[in-house]
């Protein structure tokens, strides 16, 4: 009697966990919150977390986000990205920042039919040939073109050292778009190399240096650029840096401090010139939950939510396939760093935006459209 | 070719520099050897929590730099004394290889207590005062304060070591131990206060090294103590591991290495990591007692 009657209870708590779980949406979210480039993690976090507070619901139902570290590492991305699918059952999952990161989680999204999308992975790779894997920002042919145009027009530069990462696929990639289109203009580079984790690039520095580039271009992340600028200063370089997206986090200034004044960047976003009116709502309320102004990566974080949430509104229903197809159908949805259209190649077309670092601030310089 | 030959100039200071480092966490890796015949896998991570004692020091306990320099190396190394106690002591008559998987379980301990502890997120060891990123010119060459006071630090603790090994008693029993422990047990030494000696030295050197290191690449992370303690092994293999002077021959040999690899191909920049591990296999398959060939084991 006592057995049925445990039985019962058991089967009653199950039933009831189904009954909960159909009230909730559970969306999937696959960020670096430690290790080498936690902080990426860290402002896309900000970002959604900032987004489901303000839209907390779709479908009249209430929206879990399922959040899972990828401790900055290609492995274990993939075994988080299968993790929120296999254990979490998420009808979609947000993320990874790294391109090689997506790249590891992106062929298990697909063979299990989830819609990844990520914030941030720029390198063309991540979404070609892929059904599943899409982003909300642009993609590296054209960030390493913005980036070669200034050079040339701004900067005046007819010579640049090119420092690629690689052990990325963001860095290779956007490296080689800039020399393209650098060398094409009529540039010359010296092209060096190295690979995250390294912290010493006095060698390749030395190398660099010694052909006097009128500009140091780094593709990297953050903790490269801001030991790699704080090397190159004390090396006696006195030009400015460039870099791509992967420059901007509040590490680069505090380890590098005044090294990286003079560094600019591409970026999608900055807070003091949000392009649309939800980008004026998010930077207030952003500044009033944290106390800080947002970042391009918090920008793109809070973007990334709310199309996967306009899909799923869209497709009206938490079919996977159906939120796929939704995504992939956007139009001109109004987003933080944008209006942005999704194309059946998974991509979305923005205009990019190149800001400075003076005196430790990252202070807006120019926007260039596509 | 002038321009060349600053670059090479400029890169012999580059690799002294970063061999010099290479050369301190060595030492400690060779001391323990030396003594216990235990590669301490974890060294590499008490090197990394000696430069987070030194950051905690002086950014929530506001210490003066030179105290919480000092107050780091004390405490990590007692920290050094009780991994000793807790981890390796019981299992000092086990196989080796029981030891050598605990040296890699308290690896994976440490950083993950930093992580737990200190967090994921790299911290910013802006903490020192600025005169050691001073620039020094010579000739055309630029080179960081910092690069001296490694190269002397080394070879100051070097000299400690030494002293202390030759001149002291508990350096004549470490001595002893090195060859035989029941025997120098047997002459009345108290094996297991010597023991832990070696410990405490060891760890105070990788806090010693953490901290400049961290000066030189002003970033703390939980998981910064990997590839510098690997290196550092590798240093300690080549230099002859057990031997204190191979050690910083080694460390600097390592280091000229990887620079000059670089230096002279610098498309080879991002793999350079591979030329220390192929020069440790190398050295394996060529020469396993290193350069300096002091410990040749002998079967029975």
């Amino acid at each position: 009697m006592k057995k049925v009657l445990i039985l019962t209870g058991i089967i009653a708590m199950l039933l009831a966990s189904f009954a909960i779980a159909d009230d909730v949406v559970k969306i999937g979210v696959a960020l670096p919150m430690t290790g080498n480039i936690s902080s990426f993690g860290q402002m896309v976090w900000q970002g959604v977390e900032l987004a489901n507070e303000m839209f907390p619901t779709v479908l009249g139902k209430k929206v879990e986000l399922v959040l899972g570290d990828t401790r900055s590492d290609k492995t274990e991305a993939a075994n988080v990205i299968s993790r929120l699918i296999n254990l979490n059952n998420v009808v979609g999952i947000l993320g990874e920042v790294a391109s090689s990161n997506t790249m590891a989680g992106a062929p298990i999204a697909e063979k299990y039919h989830i819609p990844l999308l990520s914030p941030a992975s720029t390198n063309p790779l991540v979404t070609q040939g892929k059904t599943y894997t899409s982003r909300v920002c642009f993609i590296d042919p054209f960030q390493g073109h913005v980036a070669a145009v200034f050079a040339i027009k701004n900067l005046k530069a007819k010579s640049a050292a090119v420092f690629t990462d690689v052990a990325q696929d963001y860095s290779v990639g956007l490296s080689n778009f800039f020399i393209k289109d650098f060398t094409a203009a009529g540039g010359v580079v010296y092209k060096e190399y190295y690979q995250s984790g390294d912290q010493d690039f006095s060698a390749q520095l030395t190398d660099a240096l010694s052909h006097n580039p009128d500009v140091i271009y780094i593709s990297g992340y953050y903790p490269e650029i801001a030991l790699m600028a704080k090397q190159a200063r004390q090396l006696g370089y006195k030009g400015p840096f460039l870099a791509g997206d992967g420059a901007e986090a509040p590490e680069l200034v505090q380890i590098a401090g005044s090294a990286v004044n003079g560094l600019y960047y591409t970026s999608h976003f900055n807070a003091e010139h949000p392009v649309t009116k939800i980008g004026q709502e998010f930077v207030a309320k952003f500044e009033e939950k944290y106390h800080t102004s947002p970042s391009a990566l918090a920008a793109l974080g809070f973007d990334d939510y709310l199309v996967m949430l306009n899909a799923i509104e869209r497709a009206g229903s938490t079919d996977p396939v159906k939120i796929n197809e939704a995504i992939r159908s956007t139009k001109n949805f109004e987003g933080v760093t944008g209006y942005i259209t999704i194309g059946s190649d998974g991509n979305a077309v923005k205009s990019a935006v190149i800001n400075e670092v003076v005196n430790g601030q990252f202070t807006y310089v120019t926007t260039i459209n596509p | 070719m002038d321009i060349g030959l600053n670059a090479l100039i400029q890169n012999i200071f580059n690799s002294l520099s970063l061999g010099g480092l290479y050369a301190l966490i060595a030492v400690g890796y060779t001391m323990v050897y030396g003594i216990l015949r235990l590669i301490n896998f974890a060294h590499g991570d008490i090197f990394m929590m000696g430069t987070y004692f030194a950051f905690y020091a002086i950014t929530a306990f506001f210490l003066p730099w030179y105290l919480g320099f000092l107050m780091a190396i004390l405490i990590t190394g007692l920290l050094g004394f009780s991994i000793e106690k807790i981890a390796y002591r019981p299992l000092r008559n086990a196989p080796r290889i029981s030891s050598l998987i605990t040296a890699i379980g308290m690896s994976f301990f440490l950083e993950s207590f930093a992580v737990v502890v200190f967090g994921g997120i790299p911290k910013s060891f802006n903490v020192y005062p600025k005169f050691f990123s001073d620039i020094i010119l010579i000739g055309q060459s630029r080179i960081p304060l910092l690069t001296f006071i490694t190269i002397g630090v080394t070879f100051f603790l070097f000299l400690i070591l030494w002293w202390i090994l030759y001149k002291t008693k508990i350096g004549l029993a470490m001595r002893a131990i090195s060859v035989d422990i029941p025997a120098t047990s047997l002459m009345g030494a108290n094996v297991n206060n010597i023991i832990s000696t070696t410990f405490v030295l060891g760890s105070a050197f990788a806090a010693v090294a953490g901290i400049l290191w961290a000066m030189k690449y002003p970033q703390v992370q939980p998981y910064m103590g990997f590839t510098p303690g690997l290196k550092a092994f590798i240093a300690a293999v080549i230099g002859g591991i057990g031997s204190i002077q191979g050690a910083i021959v080694g460390g600097f040999l390592l280091g000229f290495l990887e620079i000059m690899i670089v230096g002279f191909f610098p498309s080879l920049a991002g793999y350079r990591d591979v030329f220390a591990y192929v020069v440790l296999i190398a050295i394996l398959m060529f020469r396993p007692t290193g350069i300096f060939k002091i410990y040749s084991e002998q079967k029975v």
